[in-house]
């Protein structure tokens, strides 16, 4: 059992190129922390350093109280799930889990007793004997899982172990992994790029955004209170809408409680359509551009009458002047119609002119 | 979609393939076939008489103590060739399957080697080693080391197969390379992780996940080890000194181009020829079946 801590880990590769800026993160013992970001915002090459297969450059990494950053993969106790299982193609499921024990001297019937264990758990009793190339994709992530597993390690890494999975498994195998790992107890690391599995599997979630953390915290405390437009805009699916306070029409309604934010989200399930204007908050004439209805809610499209400013760039953007609201149900406004929207002040989030800072009213 | 293409005459196909068929017919069953007929001939030592003698050829070469020489040596010599240059290649392509500054670049020069023709490896080698114009073999001298290789036939035949590894290595060198990189990096990274030191990761996971590759490159130094050394044994020791470096390929033309014996030299070739076979079978069963692990 361990804690992690990385104390301003800095990547720089030869040729000056800067992955990692300086990023520090906390996981205490038994936690299960989720880094989640777009592609290339470092994630990856940060659990990689903290696995030990690409070198630190600046800062700490500290595992259980010892500073590992010159210590090999092997001596750092800990076990990684690659993204592509990375199982021996040559060896059975026994002696792909057996290989890390028998490599640290471990006696037979020692590794027996673990592995045989570790294969009810993943339910793969009955493969024992068979060649990763005979299972399927479930399976092989099963084989990847237990390999983890058998060494008992300090802590977990895991590497987008979901992202080779289908749409169905994926969500089973999300499952899987949370209560194989609040049983065992570990302290884990995982990777992903996926929003909805970084808010299930986090206890504690670190959004990433080239090279640098852009918030720490429970995933919860993220949604509720994004600190940049970025998280914002990340978590949450559908994004958050984010419009200029500049236009009249915004800057109006906000009052002097804008004060120096440049910038007001709204999530589309904040927005209810109504005549009335709660006050102090935000009310929008829209006109229904498009419709989607996924059954137990619906997504409308629409427009402003006032073409929008752009805001700070941020993931999954709308164009400038669109807004989408999320409404329960299938009943939804025909499209072309003009409707009006309203958000309460509570659910209002106000932000920097730059995207940069959270500001609380 | 239909693979198979219909031709409206019955002709046309036939003409089609005919110039391929010629050529094959023309240039290797035809002399092939001259070279089973002599084989059952023996000629007068004037070449004035030829007459049938069934396998007479056949049974003269097995009770020949020196065929069984040159059978022998040529199995060893392919052994050394194929251990050598194999392991050599293997040990090189590890090396350089790193993302190493310049590897383009050392990659190249490890390929050159193969486009070099055997007799001008042959007298590449001979500039080195000869014993009195041989560079190297100034040094060997000076460390003592009694080097002549056109009187030793133990040291000719180390030549031989120094030379013939050498050549044989880029060929090696380009396929492990192949090898190594088509085999995941994360892989070797998932070993290293579960604890295995860098000898070990290497004899249980690359090893075995390049069998295939090294399978099949033995049978191919194999071959090369029978037929294609004839080049470097004739410029740079004429199968000598004494018989010591005759193989098999250079016994069918010092017996049946310099001795004379055409019979006996077309029953070896015959004989060669079904080993071809054999090899080339085996060669092609493996290639079908691609995956062993």
């Amino acid at each position: 059992m361990a804690n992690v801590t990385l104390r301003n880990v800095r990547k720089t590769y030869t040729g000056g190129f800067e992955a990692i800026k300086g990023v520090n993160v906390d996981v205490a013992d038994g936690q299960f922390c989720v880094l989640v970001g777009p592609s290339g915002c470092g994630k990856s090459t940060l659990l990689r350093m903290v696995a030990g297969l690409e070198t630190v450059t600046g800062g700490e990494i500290d595992i259980g109280g010892r500073v590992v950053n010159q210590i090999e993969p092997a001596d750092r106790d800990i076990a990684m799930v690659f993204q592509n299982y990375a199982l021996y193609p040559h060896m059975s499921v026994y002696n792909n889990m057996a290989y890390g024990l028998r490599n640290r001297g471990m006696a037979e019937a020692e590794i027996k007793t673990r592995v045989e264990e570790a294969a009810r758990v993943l339910e793969l009793s009955a493969m024992l004997e068979r060649k990763p190339r005979q299972l399927s994709g479930g399976q092989r992530q099963r084989v990847a899982m237990g390999r983890a597993i058998v060494r008992q390690p300090k802590v977990f890494l895991f590497d987008e172990p979901l992202s080779n999975l289908d749409a169905k498994l994926r969500i089973a195998m999300r499952v899987e992994i949370r209560k194989l790992q609040r049983r065992l107890n570990t302290t884990s690391i995982y990777v992903t790029h996926d929003q909805l599995e970084a808010m299930t599997l986090a206890d504690v979630l670190v959004v990433m955004n080239g090279g640098q953390v852009e918030q720490v915290g429970n995933p919860l405390a993220i949604y509720e209170k994004p600190a940049t437009t970025f998280v914002a805009s990340f978590i949450g699916a559908p994004p958050m809408n984010l419009m200029s306070t500049r236009p009249e029409e915004i800057k109006s309604q906000l009052g002097g409680a804008a004060g120096e934010a440049g910038i007001v989200g709204i999530r589309p399930e904040d927005f209810a359509i109504t005549d009335q204007t709660p006050a102090g908050g935000v009310a929008l004439p829209l006109t229904v551009e498009a419709i989607e209805r996924v059954g137990a809610e619906t997504f409308v499209y629409g427009s402003r009458e006032q073409e929008d400013q752009r805001v700070a760039a941020t993931p999954g953007e709308l164009p400038p002047g669109e807004v989408i609201v999320r409404i329960p149900g299938t009943e939804a406004p025909a499209i072309g119609q003009k409707i009006r929207v309203a958000a309460v002040r509570a659910k209002l989030h106000l932000f920097s002119g730059d995207g940069r800072k959270r500001i609380e009213a | 979609m239909q693979k198979q293409a219909i031709f409206q005459s019955k002709l046309l196909p036939y003409a089609l393939v005919a110039p391929q068929l010629a050529i094959v017919l023309i240039f290797f069953y035809w002399p092939a076939l001259q070279a089973v007929i002599q084989s059952f001939l023996l000629q007068d030592a004037f070449g004035l008489s030829t007459s049938f003698v069934w396998f007479d050829n056949y049974v003269e070469l097995f009770k020949d103590p020196a065929y069984f020489a040159a059978i022998v040596r040529t199995f060893f010599f392919s052994f050394a060739i194929a251990v050598s240059s194999l392991s050599f290649a293997l040990l090189l392509a590890v090396m350089a399957d790193k993302p190493l500054r310049g590897s383009m670049l050392y990659r190249t020069l490890l390929i050159w080697p193969y486009a070099v023709a055997p007799p001008v490896v042959g007298v590449l080698w001979i500039f080195m080693l000869h014993p009195s114009l041989g560079v190297i073999s100034r040094y060997l001298r000076a460390a003592g080391i009694d080097w002549n290789p056109l009187l030793d036939g133990n040291q000719a035949a180390g030549l031989i197969i120094l030379a013939a590894a050498w050549k044989q290595i880029s060929y090696n060198f380009l396929f492990f390379l192949a090898g190594l990189q088509a085999i995941p990096k994360s892989v070797f990274e998932a070993a290293a992780i579960d604890g295995a030191r860098p000898m070990r990761r290497f004899w249980t996971v690359t090893f075995p996940l390049l069998s295939p590759t090294i399978f099949f490159l033995l049978v191919v130094n194999i071959v090369y080890a029978f037929f294609d050394t004839f080049g470097i044994i004739d410029t740079m020791t004429r199968g000598g000194p004494g018989t010591s470096t005759v193989t098999l390929v250079y016994k069918v033309y010092s017996d049946g181009l310099l001795g004379g014996n055409l019979g006996s030299s077309a029953a070896q070739s015959v004989i060669l020829m079904i080993m071809v076979i054999v090899l080339t079978g085996v060669q092609f069963r493996f290639v079908e079946r691609k995956v062993t692990y």
